[in-house]
């Protein structure tokens, strides 16, 4: 078998001056990827290799009578045509949490671009051009794609014979989760309720858009088993659902992480991994996979587009008194990580404030529109973009500043969560309004050039020159946002970690080896730093994630410093322990220090606390190497009672607040984003550079759902119209304004080093903060994101 | 059909390509180098932007047989472009028209390049075709970066990384136009290159650094 090129390699980097926790050291891969040498996984190539294409339903919903694929396998260079017929185990399905996705459709497609049938060719055209002479007889079912049609009395089941454990405590089976909590005596507080302020919000379907399409390789291997390198998002997450439909028991589907250009989410859940599999295995060759634009749009679970409606109460004095709230989210045709995401919506749902009597209702439905899952904020992004909206509202009604009534109800340390769970650590939001309302504000006319002219490329509409500064209005919205940080609901969310130590070319050397996916956010960064840090040593390798370690979780939930940083730490002190035994049985007569407990690893030597030298590290070594693997958990979480919707469910909480300044043409309805401030609480940065990094994509991410992002669904027949960066827009540097950022570090004490989980608190706020500069520059309602031209112009 | 270009300084020829394979195909699946990237191969992202002859442009949609007897730049042969650009006085590098006009005088300069000497793009000088397919990642000496590769390293431009080969192509060529480029001439240049995870502000920082240098090293 010839020898696969182009995979991931070690990364190391040495540092004399710096690369310990709390700097901004460089990327370890950095030099690789401006350079073009790193290998992400569509750059793969192996010797022979195949190229892999899947045919997709182009019906939302559809009894599938017959599959005739006789024509494609006759095309020259053609290897293989796979159908739901050929799949090898008696598993035939894969999912998240509840194993309802058909690998290929049998029977029956349940959305637009499900895949139907797969196709192995010598060139990724031939393998396109045979796909499309495959013969699928569909008859089209009616579809369902709301709330109405999915609980109407004669409405398709989408999932007829569901087992799942969700399938006993919803109302209907086509309500694939429903979370309730009640706290307090809603109703009774609403007799104290000064004002009372309702309103319904609703939140388009939004994608990851990560960049690096879907890709991966599947290479054969002599014992039957099957090599896969691939892009994802949680190598061991992958590999439990790949195995038992591939009928291979997990040893033998040997998993290694390639380049990963982005996933925000849209890598949690499997989409051609086992696709590729099924094709080597069935050709004896390898074969890779890259989706086209196009095909990524059906390959990825999307952000669940949601209805809300919100009633808050308030006294004169601005104190919330109550909130009531139903969230009704859509899940698409399978389940992928609808029950968590419902679970983050419900206990997330009234935000960082604190209020006692709470009534809240979050569910996800099945239908026919695409499924959706993960992605950046996972479920706290829609219920923050309503809760922020009612919030404005209610200091409206009472005549009060949006940011200080936001700060009288802002929660501290110490508040109970819905849930009852009491907030143990630094919430400080009200600290944070401040700050981000501190920032000094851009200069008013900021387009006017110093001759006085406008200079259009900073109006709305740019260099369209619709307008030089005329019909142009400013407004100016705060918004502040709750995550929470890790697995929540009971989950196991360990990450393990082998750190070895040795000498190598008379230095010593730290190899961290882990699962965790780097998808972009910069996890081999601060592993690096952090066995820098502990070991005391400045050459350190990243050995590239593959499923030879235990798992490291996923990279999602802003969890992977915390977690695999943590697994890190604690497997680098067992290491560190070690060594100094090591030390203590190689040099313990000569130098009494050695029998103090308080020993320090620093610049290559064991040192005392006082700074005085007893050995160096290579020396205690001795030609050994001292290697430790070890899981690592953060504390215990707790289910959410199905009925009360009480447990201390969450890890962590994580707060951002944005400021946004916005100016509106109003006759054309364009917006111009002139300047989104950020002020977010880190717990401790561990690299300053890449925080404020991730505060900013986050930030542009959630500009991209207030005023352009939406996967449009026709709500006829379910079928995606804009599955391309043509028509589904992204934010480019012409829209997106600067992003000052302002991190607060206020420790953590439970968690490594103090750090706070960053990726996805600012992804919340950025979006309801540019609803509410819109609103204020335009007087307009606006409880619809995506903002489009003529809900401001109201043609 | 047989399609002959010179790619970062070297001749290569490129036998049975299908008449609609692009040039991106050609460069990524047929001569090793993968590191101008796929994203939409639709001409929207940039994340494949080349030099064609000199002018920056998506490698996706350039049907290769266009590419025939031109002059490509890609991002594995960025360093020593700007390496030749910085030493020759050609072109973008003496930022006088006049004195070498266009970047076919760019690339032609660079084709002249001894076989090896290539540093990040070691695939790009003195590989044979069989060599180039059987790419192997390797880190460079970052001592042998161009300018504007090191700014986006430092100023932390660089997260999945995905974007930052065309956006590189891009932000040298505005550098070699503009070396004093304003925000907003950044921003009119790099909107066509996307990029999903930054938020663009330490793009910019990137640009602003690289140019900031060069000021100071003249």
């Amino acid at each position: 078998m010839a020898e696969v090129t182009r995979t991931p390699v070690d990364i190391s980097q040495g540092s004399r001056t710096r690369g310990g926790i709390g700097e901004s050291t460089p990327r370890p891969d950095g030099t690789l990827k401006v350079t073009g040498e790193f290998a992400y996984a569509s750059d793969l190539w192996h010797e022979d290799m195949l190229w892999g294409h899947t045919l997709r339903s182009p019906h939302a919903h559809a009894e599938i009578r017959s599959i005739d694929v006789s024509e494609a396998l006759a095309q020259a260079g053609v290897y293989a045509v796979l159908t739901h017929e050929d799949l090898p185990a008696e598993t035939k399905h894969y999912g998240l949490e509840i194993p309802d996705t058909p690998v290929l459709a049998q029977g029956r497609v349940r959305h637009h671009g499900e895949p139907v049938a797969l196709v192995a060719a010598d060139h990724p055209e031939t393998a396109r051009r045979a796909a499309a002479k495959i013969r699928v007889d569909y008859v089209e079912l009616p579809v369902v794609t709301d709330e109405a049609t999915a609980l109407a009395p004669d409405a398709p089941l989408l999932h007829p014979d569901r087992e799942d454990g969700h399938a006993d405590h919803v109302p209907h089976p086509n309500v694939l989760h429903r979370q309730p909590i009640v706290r307090g005596d809603a109703a009774a507080a609403r007799e104290r309720a000064d004002v009372i302020v309702s309103g319904e919000y609703e939140l388009g379907m939004q994608d990851q858009a990560f960049l690096g399409p879907e890709s991966g390789l599947a290479v054969p291997a002599e014992d039957g088993g099957v090599d896969l390198y691939i892009a994802t998002q949680w190598l061991h997450s992958d590999l439990r659902q790949i195995a038992p439909v591939l009928g291979l028991p997990p040893s033998m589907v040997r998993m290694t992480l390639s380049g990963v250009g982005g996933a925000f989410g849209g890598r949690e859940d499997v989409s051609m991994q086992i696709h590729a599999c099924l094709l080597a295995l069935r050709t004896g060759k390898p074969v890779k996979m890259v989706y086209n634009r196009f095909e990524s749009f059906f390959g990825h679970v999307h952000r669940h587009p949601a209805k809300l409606w919100y009633e808050h109460g308030a006294t004169r004095d601005g104190r919330l008194t109550h909130v009531k709230c139903r969230i009704v989210l859509d899940g698409g045709a399978y389940a992928s990580a609808s029950p968590a995401v419902v679970g983050n919506a419900a206990s997330l749902s009234i935000g960082p404030y604190a209020v006692d009597d709470v009534d809240i209702e979050a569910l996800a439905l099945y239908t026919n529109n695409p499924p959706c899952g993960a992605m950046r904020g996972f479920g706290a992004v829609q219920a923050c973009f309503a809760y922020e909206a009612q919030m404005d509202k209610v200091a409206v009604e009472l005549g009060l500043d949006p940011v200080e009534f936001r700060q009288r109800n802002a929660m501290s340390q110490g508040a109970v969560m819905p849930t009852g769970q009491v907030v143990d650590s630094p919430a400080p939001v009200a600290e944070l309004l401040r700050r981000v309302k501190a920032m000094p504000l851009p200069p008013e006319r900021q387009w006017e050039t110093a001759g006085g002219a406008a200079d259009v490329r900073a109006l709305p509409g740019g260099l369209s020159n619709t307008t030089h500064g005329e019909g142009v209005v400013r407004g100016v919205g705060y918004a502040v946002g709750i995550k929470n940080v890790g697995f929540s609901e009971g989950f196991d969310d360990y990450s393990t970690a082998r750190v070895r130590l040795e000498a190598i070319a008379g230095e010593p050397v730290a190899i961290v080896h882990t699962a965790m996916a780097e998808v972009g956010q910069g996890g081999v960064t601060v592993h690096a730093q952090i066995a820098r840090t502990e070991l005391g040593v400045t050459q350190v390798t990243i050995h590239p994630a593959d499923t030879q370690v235990g798992s490291a979780g996923s990279t999602s939930a802003s969890r992977q410093t915390y977690v695999t940083g943590g697994a890190i730490k604690h497997a680098c002190e067992a290491v560190r322990a070690r060594v100094l035994e090591l030390g203590r049985a190689r040099f313990g007569s000569y130098h009494p220090a050695w029998a103090t407990a308080e020993l320090l690893l620093e610049g290559g030597k064991v040192v005392t606390d006082g700074g005085e030298v007893l050995a160096d590290l290579v020396d205690v070594l001795e030609g050994e190497s001292v290697d430790i693997e070890l899981e690592w958990r953060h504390r215990p979480t707790q289910p959410f009672d199905r009925v009360t919707g009480q447990g201390d469910g969450h890890v962590q909480y994580s707060f951002a607040a944005h400021r946004a300044v916005v100016e509106v043409d109003t006759e054309l309805g364009l917006v111009k984003v002139v300047e989104l401030a950020c002020a977010q609480d880190v717990g401790k940065a561990l690299n300053p550079l890449s925080v404020v990094g991730q505060i900013q994509g986050g930030t542009a991410q959630g500009l991209g759902l207030a005023v352009m992002e939406e996967i449009v669904v026709d709500p006829r027949t379910a079928r995606v119209r804009n599955p391309s960066f043509t028509d589904y827009l992204i934010p480019t540097i012409l829209d997106t304004p600067t992003i000052p950022v302002d991190v607060l570090e206020l420790a953590d004490a439970h968690a490594p080093y103090g750090l706070r989980g960053v990726g996805e608190a600012p992804t919340l706020s950025s979006t309801p903060a540019v609803v509410s500069a819109i609103r204020a520059a335009t007087g307009l309602a606006l409880n619809r994101v995506p903002v489009r031209p003529e809900h401001l112009t109201g043609t | 059909m047989r399609v002959n270009l010179t790619v970062n300084g070297r001749p290569q020829t490129a036998d049975d390509v299908w008449e609609g394979e692009s040039l991106l195909y050609v460069l990524r699946e047929r001569l090793g180098l993968p590191g101008s990237k796929n994203a939409c191969e639709q001409g929207e992202c940039g994340s494949c932007t080349v030099r064609l002859d000199g002018v920056p442009v998506c490698a996706c949609l350039v049907a290769a047989g266009q590419a025939e007897g031109r002059e490509v730049v890609t991002v594995e042969g960025l360093a020593d472009f700007a390496r030749r650009r910085a030493e020759g006085g050609c072109a973008g590098g003496s930022r006088d028209p006049g004195d070498c006009s266009g970047a076919a005088a760019d690339a032609a300069c660079a084709s002249e390049t001894p076989s090896g000497a290539a540093s990040g793009g070691a695939t790009a000088a003195g590989v044979g075709l069989d060599q180039a397919r059987a790419w192997r990642p390797k880190p460079a000496d970052p001592a042998e970066l161009a300018p504007i590769q090191k700014a986006f390293i430092d100023a932390g431009a660089v997260q999945c990384g995905f974007c930052t080969p065309g956006l590189l192509v891009a932000a040298d060529e505005l550098l070699e136009r503009n070396a004093e480029p304003s925000d907003a001439d950044i921003r009119e240049a790099l909107s066509g290159n996307l990029c999903r995870c930054t938020g663009y502000e330490k793009i910019l920082d990137a640009v602003r650094l690289a140019a900031a240098r060069a000021e100071r090293a003249v």
